[in-house]
């Protein structure tokens, strides 16, 4: 194989591991805008959707069913989580929010564990998920070329939502200034509702995506997804959403250039280098990439 | 139109409107005066919804605004422009203004009234696929009050039109208040600015420390050697 082949080969996958990271962030971005919390329980929403789909998979539903139901179930999971942990506490000081998330993920997560024991489960991928294509001496699993264009389309259908629709601009503005957008007679529940909603629905993809890729789903799986969206929504610029799109493809291209440019001894701790050179980014930059400026004001 | 009796609000444990009674009338330009921490801003805020008073009544238009949502008030027609502007600085003009209007049902006539404003506001009309935050200050204050009047209220509430604006500025922008004033909108206006204010006011209430310490016309208010000392630079 050719390095130029080689370099495809991992710009291929660095892409579509970013395209993960990047949907991942949006969800907790879209939150953080208008709430300023960091809904770390975000991560769980990828366990649900994935066990969900696993047992509809396992009761005999063709996946394409599978996986909606399981999107849809991380969708409802996260509009519940909304309503009954973060809409009673809403104007709480920053700090009860984020107990509250921790609360959240502890209890899912353990919740998860009684129902269905902390061993790993094999995920089945589908035929048009599980091959990998041959490309002349490229080889490119399917899933990432499936997460690539996934990504792409999701990108652009919020793109749309959120300069073209009702609820997106009052999504961007609410997410500006919150009180402003209350005083615009802004229907601030519903506009919380939708950001959680989206967020969690694509929650819900990535999660799909990643149980296949991985190949097996545990009640702990949300936990690095979500700390990996956590650190893109931060390199881009909390609260930003093309921040953190941008933030989850950096991160996915830094980690796929380490790994490929440490030398073997030093690989495992290729997580170390990667959080070591966001660091020195932040030094220099301490509201990321595309950082919005400003607190907002009372 | 509008009526505060008697109304009571409180930051935790501060006491900040202690007893406020205030009228509106429609078609009135009302001024609300007084120097900074009088409780003209927080007056504003629990009229629109934002704060609660821990007593007293607010009625507007014959209904019950004390224990309101903002989001009912505004679809009274009471609508606020804060102080600061709070403009949407990563939204363009256009969408600052629709986002006025976003309470509103009736499409075509949405489409009008942003003619109307950018009339009202040549400036505006200029630069509506800008963002809001690269316009200068006088033009966030016009975009601010655009979005206000957007909402097609029937009391226009103003908080501060004036701060930190250029003279000139300020008085294009007290301009267009004179002339929607004409037009027979009810305002209730928040000024540091008394002179600005009693220009165009048809009567003003004094606060001080959360209390209305004098009201009346803007004749009386003139008239008053305490105003003259205190708010309007007073005689040497």
């Amino acid at each position: 194989m050719t390095f130029i082949q080689f370099l495809l080969q991992q710009a291929i996958n660095a892409i579509s591991i970013g395209s993960l990271y990047a949907l991942m962030a949006i969800g907790l971005a879209m939150v953080f805008g208008i709430l300023r919390l960091i809904n770390f329980a975000h991560g769980d929403l990828i366990m649900v959707g994935s066990y969900t789909a696993l047992l509809m998979l396992v009761a005999g539903a063709p996946f394409w069913a599978a996986g909606l139901v399981g999107i849809i179930a991380s969708a409802l999971a996260g509009l519940i989580m909304e309503r009954v942990a973060y809409r009673p506490i809403r104007g709480a000081p920053d700090v009860a929010m984020l107990l509250t998330s921790f609360a959240v993920t502890i209890f899912l997560e353990n919740f998860a564990v009684l129902l269905f024991s902390p061993t790993p489960r094999p995920f089945p991928a589908p035929a048009i998920l599980g091959t990998a294509l041959q490309f002349g001496q490229l080889r490119v699993a399917s899933v990432d070329v499936v997460a690539i264009i996934v990504a792409g389309v999701l990108l652009v259908l919020l793109t749309f939502f959120i300069t073209r629709t009702e609820v997106g601009v009052s999504m961007r503005a609410a997410s500006q200034d919150l009180l402003a957008a209350r005083l615009m007679g802004i229907n601030v529940n519903r506009v919380i509702a939708a950001a959680f909603a989206i967020g969690s629905m694509l929650a819900g993809v990535v999660g799909l995506l990643w149980s296949v890729r991985v190949g097996k789903i545990d009640p702990l799986m949300g936990f690095y997804p979500v700390l990996k969206a956590f650190v893109a929504s931060v390199i881009g610029g909390l609260g930003s959403l093309p921040g953190a799109v941008l933030g989850g493809y950096v991160l996915g291209i830094l980690e796929i250039l380490l790994q490929g440019l440490l030398p073997s001894s030093l690989t495992p701790f290729r997580d170390a280098f990667v959080f070591v050179i966001l660091i020195i980014l932040l030094l220099f930059r301490p509201n990321g990439i595309l950082g919005t400026t400003e607190r907002e004001k009372i | 139109m509008l009526k505060l009796e008697n109304v009571h609000v409180y930051y935790g444990h501060v006491h900040a409107l202690k007893g406020i009674t205030i009228e509106v009338r429609q078609g009135e330009l009302v001024a609300l005066l007084g120097a900074n921490g009088a409780g003209k801003s927080t007056t504003l805020m629990t009229i629109s919804g934002l704060l609660r008073p821990r007593s007293g009544s607010i009625t507007y238009d014959g209904h019950d605004l004390t224990r309101a949502d903002p989001y009912d008030i505004v679809g009274l027609g009471a609508i606020q422009c804060p102080e600061g502007r709070r403009i949407f600085g990563g939204l363009t003009v256009q969408e600052n203004l629709l986002m006025g209007a976003v309470r509103r049902r009736d499409r075509q006539a949405v489409r009008q009234d942003l003619d109307w404003v950018c009339s009202l506001f040549p400036v505006l009309g200029q630069r509506l696929r800008q963002t809001g935050a690269t316009l200068s200050g006088g033009e966030q204050q016009m975009l601010a009050i655009g979005r206000a009047l957007m909402a097609r209220p029937k009391l226009l509430m103003l908080d501060e039109p004036s701060l930190g604006l250029a003279p000139l500025i300020v008085q294009a922008i007290f301009d267009v208040i004179r002339q929607l004033h004409e037009q027979g909108v009810t305002i209730l206006l928040v000024e540091q600015n008394a002179r600005q204010a009693l220009q165009v006011a048809d009567r003003g209430y004094l606060l001080e420390t959360g209390r209305v310490m004098l009201s009346g016309l803007v004749t009386e208010l003139y008239a008053n050697p305490e105003v003259e000392r205190f708010y309007l630079g007073g005689a040497a």
